[in-house]
C-alpha cells in the first residue's frame, strides 16, 4: 500500500511538470503583458520597462520558469502584481469562501440525491421511473445560467426570502449563502439523480444480487443491505474528484452573486494579467486533483476487499 | 414454432444503423427530440443563406411586449426595439455552428489520440495519458480563456478552444475499448493473414467503436452549447450580440424591470435544443449499444 501511495506520488511529477509548462508556455507568449495592464495604456516604455525588470519578467524565459519551480517546491508564490498582496493569505481567503459557497451543498446534495435515486431505482422500470428520467433531464438541460438568474429573481426579488446577493464573511454572512446553496443543490439534482441511478441498476445485475434473493432476502434488504453498499464504491469515486473543484468555487455563481472566492480570483487575475495568482491558484488545483485521485483509488482498496492496488 | 420469428430473425443481417433506427422510431418523444434538432440545424442553415431578417435592425418601440401581430413581434422588442425572436434565430445559428464546429475538432482528436493509445499501448500509450492528465488537471475555464486571449476573443477562438479540451473523454473510452478489442479474435485473424497496424485500426477496430462516436457527438455538441452561454457571460464569449449568453447577460437588468419577454424566449429556446440533444444522446447510446441485440 505505501510502496503504491509512494509510486503515485513520483506519478503526479511529469503531470505537474506538463501543467507547468502548458500554464507558462500560454501566459508568457500569449497573454496580456502584466506590465502594461498593471501602469494603463498610457505608461512610458521606460516605466514599462522597470516594472518588468522590478517583476523579474526580463530576465530568460528558463530563469523565469526554474523560478516557478522554486515557487512550486516551497509552495511560495510571493505576490500578486497587482494587489501587492502575499499571494498564500490571499488563496486561504479565497478557498475558504469557496468552500463556505460549495461545500454545504455537496454534502446535503449527494445524501439527498442517493435518496431519490433509490427510490427511482426502486421503482425501476415503471412509468414513474420513465416520467422521472425525463424530469431528470429536464432539470439538466436547464442552463446554470437561467437557474441563477430564475431563483434569483423569483426566491430573492419577488418573494424576498433571501439576500439578492453580496457576501459576509464569518456567520453573518449566513443568509447570503441561502440562495447560492439553494442554486447548486438545484443544478446537481438531475446529472446526479441520473448518475447514481443508473450506477444502482448497474448493481443489481451483479451476481451476488442473484444470490442475495435466492437465499430468499426481501427485495428491501437485498437494495438497501447490498445494492446500496457496493453501489458507495463507483458513487465515491464520482463525488471525491468533485473535492478539488470545491475549493476553486463555483465561477459563475462567485461572479454573479459577487462572492469574493477563489474562482472569481482567477477569473479576474487573468484579465488583469496577474500572472503569479494565476500560477498559484492553477499549481493548487491540479496538485488537489492528483492526491484526489489518488485518495479515491487507496480509498476504493480500503472499501473493496477485491480491489488490489498495483 | 413462431415464437422466435418476428423480432430476432428480424435483427440477423440487419445492420446495427437500421436496428438503431428501427429502436429510435419506438420512442415518439425521442423522435420529436430529433426534429427539434432538425429545426435548429435548418435555422441555422436559412440563417447562413440569409434567409432570416436582419435581427439587428430596429422593428418597432423599445421593450415593445409581444404581439401577434407579425412574427417580428411573436416574442417582443428588446432595449433597441430589436425582434426578440429574430436574435433567438441569429443566436441559434452562433450554438449550431459553434456545437458542430467543436465536435468536429475534438471528435476526430479524441478518436485518433485514443486509437493509437489503445492499439499500441507502451509508451505511445503513456505519452497520450500524460497529455490528457495533463489537460483535465488544469481548471478547464482557464484554458479557454487563455486561448481566447491567444486567437483574439469571437466565435472561431472559443471553438478552437473547446475543441482543444473537448477531445479527453471520448480519447479515454475509445482507448479502453481498443485495450479491449485489439485481442479479440477478429482482429488476431486480420493480423495473421498480414494485415498492416492502420488496416486494424481504421478497417477492423474503429468500426466497432463508432457507437462511442455518435454518442459523444451529440454530447459534444450540448456541451459545447451550454458552455458557449456560460463563456459569454464571463465575457469570453461571442462578442456580435448574436449569442443567446448575451442576452442572459442583459436579462437580470430586464427583469428588474418587469420585462420578462426576452428572459422567457431564450430560456426556452436554450432549453428546448439542449434537452433535444440529451435526449437524442441518450437513445443512441441505448440504439447503438451493440450488447443489446
Amino acid at each position: 500500500m505505501i510502496q503504491y501511495v509512494i509510486r503515485r506520488l513520483l506519478q503526479m511529477i511529469p503531470i505537474l511538470v506538463g501543467v507547468t509548462l502548458l500554464i507558462f508556455f500560454l501566459f508568457t507568449f500569449f497573454g496580456e503583458d502584466p506590465a502594461r495592464v498593471a501602469l494603463g495604456s498610457h505608461a512610458t516604455p521606460e516605466k514599462i520597462a522597470a516594472l518588468r525588470a522590478k517583476w523579474g519578467l526580463d530576465k530568460p524565459l528558463i530563469m523565469q520558469y526554474l523560478q516557478f519551480w522554486r515557487e512550486i517546491l516551497t509552495a511560495d508564490f510571493g505576490r500578486s502584481f497587482v494587489s501587492g498582496e502575499r499571494l498564500s493569505e490571499m488563496f486561504k481567503q479565497g478557498a475558504l469562501v469557496s468552500l463556505a459557497v460549495t461545500m454545504p451543498p455537496f454534502i446535503m446534495g449527494t445524501v439527498l440525491n442517493l435518496i431519490v435515486a433509490m427510490l427511482v431505482a426502486w421503482y425501476r422500470g415503471t412509468a414513474f421511473d420513465r416520467f422521472m428520467s425525463v424530469i431528470f433531464t429536464a432539470c439538466m438541460s436547464v442552463s446554470f445560467l437561467v437557474y441563477v438568474l430564475l431563483l434569483q429573481y423569483f426566491l430573492a426579488y419577488k418573494l424576498d426570502l433571501f439576500e439578492i446577493n453580496g457576501f459576509i464573511p464569518g456567520l453573518k454572512g449566513l443568509p447570503y449563502l441561502f440562495l447560492p446553496w439553494i442554486i447548486l443543490m438545484i443544478v446537481h439534482f438531475g446529472p446526479d439523480v441520473r448518475l447514481y441511478r443508473s450506477i444502482l441498476l448497474e448493481e443489481t445485475k451483479a451476481d451476488y444480487v442473484r444470490t442475495a434473493r435466492a437465499k430468499g432476502l426481501s427485495e428491501k434488504q437485498v437494495m438497501f443491505k447490498h445494492v446500496l453498499k457496493n453501489a458507495m464504491i463507483p458513487v465515491m469515486t464520482y463525488t471525491v474528484v468533485e473535492v478539488p473543484f470545491l475549493v476553486m468555487g463555483s465561477f459563475v455563481l462567485e461572479k454573479y452573486f459577487s462572492i469574493p472566492g477563489l474562482g472569481d480570483l482567477l477569473v479576474s487575475s487573468v484579465n488583469t494579467g496577474d500572472f503569479p495568482v494565476i500560477k498559484g491558484v492553477t499549481i493548487m488545483i491540479a496538485v488537489a486533483y492528483s492526491l484526489f485521485n489518488l485518495l479515491t483509488d487507496v480509498l476504493y482498496a480500503l472499501v473493496d476487499p477485491r480491489v488490489k492496488l498495483s | 414454432m413462431s415464437v422466435t420469428t418476428a423480432p430476432l430473425n428480424s435483427s440477423v443481417g440487419d445492420s446495427l444503423g437500421r436496428r438503431a433506427w428501427r429502436r429510435l422510431k419506438q420512442s415518439p418523444l425521442t423522435m420529436a427530440c430529433m426534429a427539434i434538432v432538425a429545426i435548429y440545424l435548418l435555422l441555422a442553415m436559412c440563417g447562413y443563406l440569409g434567409l432570416i431578417p436582419d435581427f439587428q435592425k430596429a422593428v418597432g418601440e423599445p421593450f415593445a411586449p409581444p404581439s401577434a401581430a407579425k412574427p417580428a413581434l411573436w416574442l417582443g422588442l428588446d432595449f433597441f426595439g430589436r425582434s426578440v425572436l429574430f436574435k433567438l434565430i441569429a443566436g441559434a445559428r452562433t450554438a449550431m455552428t459553434l456545437g458542430i464546429l467543436v465536435a468536429c475538432i475534438s471528435l476526430p482528436i479524441g478518436l485518433a489520440m485514443g486509437a493509437i493509445a489503445g492499439y499500441f499501448g507502451g509508451r505511445i500509450d503513456a505519452g497520450v495519458q500524460w497529455v490528457y492528465s495533463v489537460i483535465v488537471s488544469v481548471p478547464y475555464i482557464l484554458l479557454i480563456i487563455a486561448i481566447s486571449y491567444i486567437m483574439g476573443k469571437g466565435l472561431l477562438s472559443i471553438c478552437v478552444a473547446m475543441g482543444l479540451v473537448g477531445w479527453v473523454g471520448l480519447c479515454r473510452m475509445t482507448r479502453a475499448e481498443f485495450i479491449k478489442l485489439r485481442e479479440r479474435e477478429f482482429v488476431m485473424a486480420s493480423r495473421l493473414v498480414g494485415a498492416s497496424n492502420m488496416r486494424l485500426i481504421f478497417k477492423h477496430i474503429l468500426p466497432n467503436v463508432m457507437h462511442i462516436a455518435v454518442v459523444a457527438a451529440s454530447m459534444e455538441v450540448m456541451g459545447a452549447i451550454k458552455a458557449e452561454v456560460i463563456l459569454t457571460y464571463l465575457g469570453v464569449g461571442v462578442q456580435d450580440g448574436s449569442s443567446w449568453g448575451q442576452m442572459i447577460a442583459d436579462a437580470p437588468g430586464e427583469l428588474l424591470n418587469g420585462i420578462w419577454w426576452p428572459t422567457f424566449g431564450v430560456s426556452a429556446t436554450l432549453f428546448l435544443i439542449v434537452f433535444a440533444l440529451n435526449r437524442v444522446g441518450d437513445a443512441l447510446r441505448d440504439a447503438l449499444d451493440p450488447r443489446l441485440v
